[in-house]
C-alpha cells in the first residue's frame, strides 16, 4: 500500500507504468466492500437524503449539478458498470471514468468461448465480446483499480465470472488476485454453455468454497432465463426456482448468505404494462430471498438500437429497485443492443440510476406498496407456482432429471409448457464423463477445499506438509507473463502510444486510436433512402466504413432520424492547437454580494450602424442568465447608439461600466468604437472611474488591451463572465 | 401425460394455497434443500481434472504444468488419490519439491507408475 502510486487527477493513467512489476504485486485487500451509509441519512448542499451513501472525494457530477452547489450524492447500493471492450488496457482508462461518474462495482465480461478451455488463459491476448481473463490482465486491472480508489475516495470491487469447465481454478485464481466479486452458478453452464451437469455441480461446490475463502461475493445466473426465453415475463416462477437452488447449493458448499446475490431483472419491457408484471415479481422474490442480497439489473431482452428508449426502460427498472430493494443496481451500458459499449455509454448507464436514485430518495417515506390487491395476488402467485416447480423437480427424480426433461427456460407459464425449454443430456456436454469418485486416500494438500479430504495422520492443516499453499502464502503463486508475445497488451500499446503518450489526438469509443465517431441527422425522406442518404453524406464526410446503427421512422414519407457510425481517418496534432486562456471565475456568492454592498449599475447598447441586439440582451437580462441575475442594475439605451451618448449616461447614473456590443464589424468597426470609447472617457476626465468593456461575435480578448479598454468578450460569453470582470476590475482599483 | 401434470399441479396449487406466507416460503426452501442435497453429496464424493488442477495452483504450481500433469495422472487412474497427494508422493519419494516433482511428470509420466503400492490401470 505504501509505494502505491497516487493519481492525478489531471494526468491520464500511464499504463506502460501500470504494466511494471506486475510479477510482485498482490492485493492491498481481498472481499467485497459496501458502500458506508450514515445511520442518519446523509446532507448535502440545501438537502436532506434518506437512500444515499458517504459521497466521493472526486467525482463528477449529474450535469444539473451545477446548479445546486455541485453536489454529487451517492446511492446507497453499490453500483454496477460492465466494462469489456477485448483490450483490458483500455477497459482501464473507462473503469477510471465510470469511478468518477459513480461506479464502484466494475464487472468484466471474459472473451467469447473461455467458458470451454478446459483449462486457465495467460497473458494478454486479444479479446472478441469481452476479455479474456488471465492472471495478468487481473492483477494490471486490480492495480489500476486500487489506484482509482484511492483517487475517488471509495473502494472499488472488481468482478468476472467463475463459469466454463475451469471454474475451480478460476476461483483460485480470484481468490489470490483479489476479486471480490463473481458470477458463479452452475445452472448457466448447464443451461447455456453445455457443459456437463454433472461436472458443473461438482466444480461448482469447489468454486463456491474457494470463493468464501476470500470473501468473493457470488452473483448468481437464474436472469439469463428472462434474457433467453421468448416470453421473459413468464418465466417468473422459474427463475425463483433457479436462484432458489444455486441459494441452498451455496449453502451447502459454505458459503454465508451475505455473500450470496441474486441477479434479478424485472422482465417486462414497455409497450408492454412493465409494472402489472415486474412489481409482483420484485416483490415475490425479496420474500423468499429475504436473508439474500438482491443485485438488480437493469433489462437488456427488449433493447435495440435506440439508446433513449434503452434509458427510459432502465429508469423504470430502477425504479421497481427503490419501490422494493436493491443492494447493488447493476447498470446497461444503453447501446449494448447495437454495438459493443462505448465508453460514454457506461457512464450514461451509471448516471441514470444516479438521477433516479437522487430524484427518488426517501420514496418509500413518501409512497407504499399496496399489497391488498392485485399486487400481493400475483405476487403470491408466483411464490405457489415456484413452489409446485419445485415439488415436481422432485417428483421426477431430482434436478439432473428435471433438466432431462426440459423443465427450464420454457417459455411457457407455469406449468404450462411450450416444448423449448433446453433439454440436456446428463451423458452429454462438455467435460462430460469427466468426474472420478474420490478414493479413500483421497487428499488435496491445500486450503479452501470442498468435501471429502483424508488428511495423513499428524497432518493438523490440509496444506502443512506443502509448507502452505497460495491462500496462506501468496508468494508461492506462480505467474505467466505472456505465452505468446505477438498477441500481447505490449505489441498493442506500441501501435496506440501516439494517441495516448505522443501528441495525436483521435476521438475513440474503446480502443485508444480506433477513430470512431457517431454522426445523427435527419433525412428528409422515408425509409430506405434515408439510410443510403445517410451512408452518402458519412462518406462524403470522409468517414471510413460507415455503418447506419439506429434509423427512427418518424413518418412514413416525411423522413427519419439516422445515426451513421464510421471511423475518421485523419488525426489532429496536439502542438497545432491554440487553447484561449481559462478565466477562474469569483465564486458566485462573493459577486452578488459585492455587487449588492456597491449597488453596480451599467450603461449598455449596441455602438455603429449595428441593429443587433440579441447578444447584448443575453449578457444583460435575467432570463437569459445576464448580470441582472446577480443584482446589477443596468440602463439599456438602444441600438446603434452613439459613443458620446453612452458616455453621457454614464456619468448622469453614477455607472460603474460601460458595456459596448458590435456584431458586424466590416472596416475593423469594433476597433474603431473601442478606441473612441477610451478617449472620451479620457476627454470628460471618468475614464478611472469607469470599466469600459466591449463585446461581439468578431471580438476577441486582446482586443482590449490593443484599444485601450478594459476587458472584450467574444463568442460564448455569459453575464458571469462580465459581470465576473467589472468586479475583479472593481477589485484591483480598490472600489469593492 | 400433460393432463396428469395439471392435474397434479391443480391439486399442489390447491394445497399449497392453504399454507400462510410464512409456511409457504418454508416449504420452498425445505425442497430447495432437498434438491440440492444428493448433488452436494456428488460433489463431496467426486473430483474433476479442474478441481485437481485447482488444487495444484494452489501448491504453486503454473496453469500450464498444473495442466499436463492431471491430464497425465487422470491418464494414470490416479485422479481418485487427488493430484496434490500424488506430487506429494512423488516428491516424497524422489526427497524433491513439488513443483520439481510436477515437472518430473510432465518429463516423463512412467515417474507415476507404483506410488500407490500398485500398478495404476
Amino acid at each position: 500500500m505504501s509505494d502505491q502510486k497516487h493519481l492525478d487527477p489531471n494526468k491520464k493513467l500511464d499504463i506502460e507504468e501500470l504494466l511494471e512489476n506486475l510479477e510482485d504485486y498482490h492485493p492491498t485487500r481481498k472481499g467485497w466492500v459496501w458502500r458506508k451509509k450514515p445511520a442518519g441519512g446523509v446532507d448535502m448542499g440545501p438537502f436532506h437524503y434518506r437512500n444515499m451513501s458517504e459521497p466521493l472525494k472526486n467525482s463528477l457530477g449529474l450535469p444539473a449539478a451545477k446548479y445546486f452547489d455541485h453536489i454529487d450524492p451517492q446511492p446507497e447500493c453499490v453500483v454496477t458498470t460492465e466494462i469489456a471492450s477485448g483490450r483490458f488496457e483500455d477497459d482501464i482508462r473507462r473503469m477510471r471514468m465510470a469511478a468518477w461518474h459513480g461506479a464502484d462495482h466494475i464487472m468484466v465480461i471474459r472473451h467469447t468461448g473461455q467458458s470451454h478451455i478446459d483449462g486457465m488463459m495467460e497473458g494478454t491476448p486479444e479479446g472478441v465480446g469481452g476479455v479474456p481473463i488471465t492472471r495478468k490482465q487481473i492483477r494490471a486491472s486490480r492495480k489500476a483499480l486500487d489506484m482509482i480508489e484511492e483517487e475517488v475516495g471509495r473502494e472499488i470491487n472488481f468482478h468476472s465470472y467463475v463459469s466454463g469447465v475451469a471454474g475451480p481454478e478460476v476461483a483460485v485464481l480470484f481468490a489470490e488476485e483479489g476479486i471480490n466479486g463473481a458470477h458463479q452458478d452452475p445452472q448457466y453452464n448447464v443451461l447455456y454453455r453445455n457443459i456437463n451437469m454433472y461436472r458443473s455441480f461438482v466444480d461448482a461446490a469447489e468454486a463456491k468454497k474457494v470463493m468464501t475463502s476470500a470473501g468473493i461475493f457470488q452473483i448468481d445466473g437464474a436472469h439469463n432465463a428472462n434474457a433467453t426465453a421468448k416470453a421473459g415475463w413468464l418465466v417468473m416462477p422459474e427463475l425463483l426456482v433457479q436462484h432458489g437452488i444455486n441459494c441452498a447449493y451455496s449453502l451447502k458448499a459454505g458459503m454465508p448468505k451475505e455473500l450470496i446475490g441474486l441477479s434479478t431483472v424485472p422482465p417486462n419491457s414497455p409497450p408492454a404494462p412493465k409494472l402489472w408484471y415486474d412489481l409482483p415479481y420484485a416483490v415475490a422474490l425479496r420474500d423468499f430471498f429475504s436473508d439474500f442480497k438482491m443485485r438488480a439489473q437493469q433489462n437488456t431482452r427488449y433493447i435495440e438500437s435506440d439508446i433513449e428508449e434503452a434509458i427510459r426502460t432502465h429508469t423504470i427498472d430502477t425504479l421497481i429497485s427503490m419501490l422494493t430493494s436493491a443492494d447493488l443496481q447493476s447498470t446497461i451500458t444503453p447501446d449494448e443492443g447495437r454495438n459493443v459499449p462505448w465508453h460514454y455509454n457506461n457512464i450514461r448507464g451509471v448516471q441514470t440510476v444516479k438521477q433516479v436514485w437522487s430524484g427518488l430518495d426517501g420514496i418509500k417515506e413518501l409512497v407504499s406498496l399496496k399489497m391488498d390487491g392485485p399486487l400481493g395476488e400475483m405476487s403470491r402467485d408466483i411464490r405457489e407456482r415456484a413452489v409446485a416447480f419445485l415439488e415436481e423437480i422432485i417428483e421426477v427424480g431430482g434436478y439432473f432429471a428435471a433438466v432431462e426433461k426440459g423443465f427450464f427456460v420454457d417459455s411457457a407459464k407455469y406449468p404450462e409448457r411450450n416444448g423449448d425449454g433446453i433439454a440436456r443430456d446428463g451423458q452429454g456436454g462438455v467435460g462430460a464423463d469427466s468426474i472420478v469418485p474420490r478414493d479413500p486416500d483421497y487428499y488435496a494438500p491445500v486450503c479452501a477445499h470442498y468435501g471429502e479430504n483424508h488428511l495423513p495422520e499428524g497432518v493438523e492443516h490440509a496444506c502443512d506438509p506443502i509448507g502452505g499453499c497460495t491462500l496462506c502464502r501468496p508468494e508461492k503463486i506462480a505467474y505467466i507473463d505472456e505465452l505468446d508475445t505477438e498477441d500481447s497488451v505490449a505489441k498493442r500499446l506500441e501501435k496506440t502510444w501516439p494517441y495516448r503518450k505522443g501528441d495525436l489526438i483521435r476521438p475513440e469509443v474503446e480502443w485508444a486510436g480506433d477513430g470512431t465517431i457517431l454522426l445523427q441527422m435527419m433525412i428528409p425522406e422515408n425509409e430506405d433512402y434515408a439510410r443510403e442518404a445517410a451512408l452518402q453524406m458519412a462518406l462524403k464526410m470522409g468517414l471510413s466504413d460507415p455503418q447506419v446503427i439506429n434509423l427512427m421512422v418518424l413518418h412514413p414519407a416525411e423522413g427519419c432520424f439516422v445515426e451513421v457510425k464510421g471511423n475518421v481517418t485523419f488525426d489532429i496534432d496536439r502542438r497545432t492547437l491554440k487553447i484561449p486562456a481559462k478565466v477562474e471565475l469569483l465564486p458566485e456568492d462573493e459577486i452578488r454580494e459585492i455587487v449588492k454592498r456597491i449597488g453596480l449599475k451599467v450603461v449598455a447598447g449596441t455602438v455603429g450602424e449595428d441593429e443587433h441586439s440579441v447578444g447584448l440582451r443575453e449578457i444583460l437580462d435575467i432570463k437569459h442568465g445576464g448580470i441582472e441575475k446577480y443584482g446589477v442594475k443596468y440602463t439599456y439605451l438602444g441600438t446603434s447608439v452613439p459613443v458620446s451618448k453612452l458616455v453621457d449616461a454614464a456619468i448622469e447614473t453614477g455607472a460603474h461600466a460601460i458595456l459596448i456590443s458590435t456584431i458586424i464589424s466590416h472596416n475593423d468597426v469594433h476597433r474603431t468604437q473601442m478606441r473612441k470609447l477610451a478617449e472620451l472617457t479620457r476627454e470628460k476626465g471618468i475614464r478611472d472611474r469607469v470599466i469600459l468593456i466591449a463585446g461581439g461575435t468578431q471580438v476577441n480578448p486582446d482586443m482590449a488591451a490593443e484599444t485601450g479598454i478594459d476587458a472584450t468578450f467574444g463568442r460564448g460569453t455569459k453575464g458571469i463572465h462580465v459581470v465576473d470582470a467589472i468586479v475583479k476590475i472593481l477589485k484591483a482599483r480598490g472600489l469593492a | 401425460m400433460t393432463d396428469d401434470r395439471f392435474k397434479k399441479f391443480e391439486e399442489r396449487h390447491a394445497r399449497l394455497k392453504e399454507l400462510s406466507d410464512a409456511e409457504l416460503k418454508a416449504r420452498f426452501w425445505e425442497l430447495c434443500d432437498q434438491v440440492v442435497t444428493p448433488i452436494a453429496e456428488l460433489a463431496r464424493t467426486h473430483t474433476s481434472p479442474s478441481i485437481e488442477r485447482s488444487v495444484l495452483l494452489r501448491m504453486g504450481i503454473d496453469s500450464q504444468s498444473a495442466l499436463g500433469v492431471v491430464n497425465h495422472i487422470h491418464q494414470a487412474g490416479l485422479l481418485g488419490k487427488g493430484a496434490g497427494h500424488v506430487l506429494l508422493k512423488l516428491a516424497d519419494k524422489h526427497q524433491v519439491d513439488v513443483v520439481k516433482a510436477a515437472a518430473m511428470v510432465l518429463e516423463d509420466k512412467e515417474v507415476l507408475q507404483g506410488l500407490f503400492g500398485e500398478v495404476a490401470a
